[in-house]
């Protein structure tokens, strides 16, 4: 299999990408950076996490014009699997692949903590070697992961099951007004959604940093199924 | 040519660093604030002497970057 991770000037989540793809999967990795327009022909492409361009001005939205994303807008157009993470989804809200928006968390503060959340669409290709509705841990790192679209969106995503992680406890109940599950205030506890084709994912926690279980969230290591789902 | 570009917050939208501001004025004293909303002010100018055409352009700008209008709405003034 082969890799590409896309790097921002401010990305610093590229690394855990490039080290579980190459070290943990065996794929081949290739890093892009966002002035490049090849994307060296990979069969998964992730944005990854950090603050691209210091979030000035929008988290996301410098990033959105960089000459790398046009590629990235085809390769996705053409079917092409990809996956934003944290500021990586972010950046697919603010360049349209993903519908909908990432605000301030409701309580203002940036969260660094451990969340469950639940696996709900399993047929998109970063999910389709979890069990449906399982439950994992992985950490979040975010002062901006307040899920936000309007009404229209939200009931187009729940009607065609383009909400592909939520905010749970570990039973993995859900509560959107419990800022234990659901820490940054999101609507419908939304963690992760996809696009309608399902081909392209972002999310806010961070399943890379939970790919082995001795530095794992909680020593859990659920989070490397998200890049299997190509590989075997 | 001199262009501002106000960014705002929808009505809908919840505004948390608003709410904050307004908790740090009522903290200082200052009871009397309701309803704060942040925004931003964009100040640049432009290389054209045609109003409209300016405006045309910088209307551009503000959907393909200067505002996400999802959440955000804009209003150009030339100056």
């Amino acid at each position: 299999m082969k890799a590409t991770v896309v790097r921002f000037p401010g990305s610093n989540c590229d690394h855990d990408v490039e080290h579980l793809y190459g070290s943990l999967l065996g794929a081949s990795v290739s890093v892009v950076w966002h002035t490049d327009r090849d994307l060296k022909k990979p069969d998964v492409i992730v944005v990854p996490g950090g603050f691209s361009f210091g979030d000035y001005l929008r988290t996301g939205a410098l990033a959105r014009v960089s000459p790398v994303m046009e590629s990235i807008k085809k390769f996705a157009d053409d079917g092409g699997a990809v996956i934003g993470i944290c500021n990586g989804f972010q950046i697919l809200c603010e360049c349209g692949l993903l519908p909908g928006v990432l605000l301030r968390n409701i309580e203002m503060k940036f969260l660094s903590r451990f969340v469950s959340i639940k696996v709900e669409n399993t047929k998109t290709p970063f999910t389709n070697k979890f069990e449906n509705n399982s439950v994992i841990t992985c950490p979040i790192a975010h002062g901006e992961g307040n899920y936000f679209c309007d009404e229209e969106t939200l009931k187009s995503l729940e009607n065609n099951g383009q909400i592909v992680f939520r905010y749970c406890d570990r039973e993995g109940n859900r509560l959107d007004s419990d800022r234990e599950r659901n820490p940054n205030g999101s609507l419908h506890s939304i963690a992760g959604i996809c696009n309608a084709r399902g081909n392209v994912v972002g999310l806010m926690p961070h399943p890379e940093r939970a790919v082995e279980g001795i530095v794992g969230a909680r020593g859990s290591d659920s989070g490397l199924r998200v890049f299997q789902g190509l590989s075997l | 040519m001199k262009m501002q570009v106000f960014v705002r917050l929808k009505s809908g939208v919840l505004d948390v660093q608003g709410k904050a501001v307004e908790r740090g004025l009522h903290d200082i004293g200052f009871g009397e604030v309701g309803n704060l909303r942040v925004g931003k002010l964009i100040e640049f100018e432009v290389n054209e002497k045609d109003t409209a055409r300016a405006k045309d352009r910088v209307k551009e700008m503000c959907d393909k970057l200067l505002a996400n209008t999802v959440i955000e709405s804009y209003e150009i003034k030339s100056a």
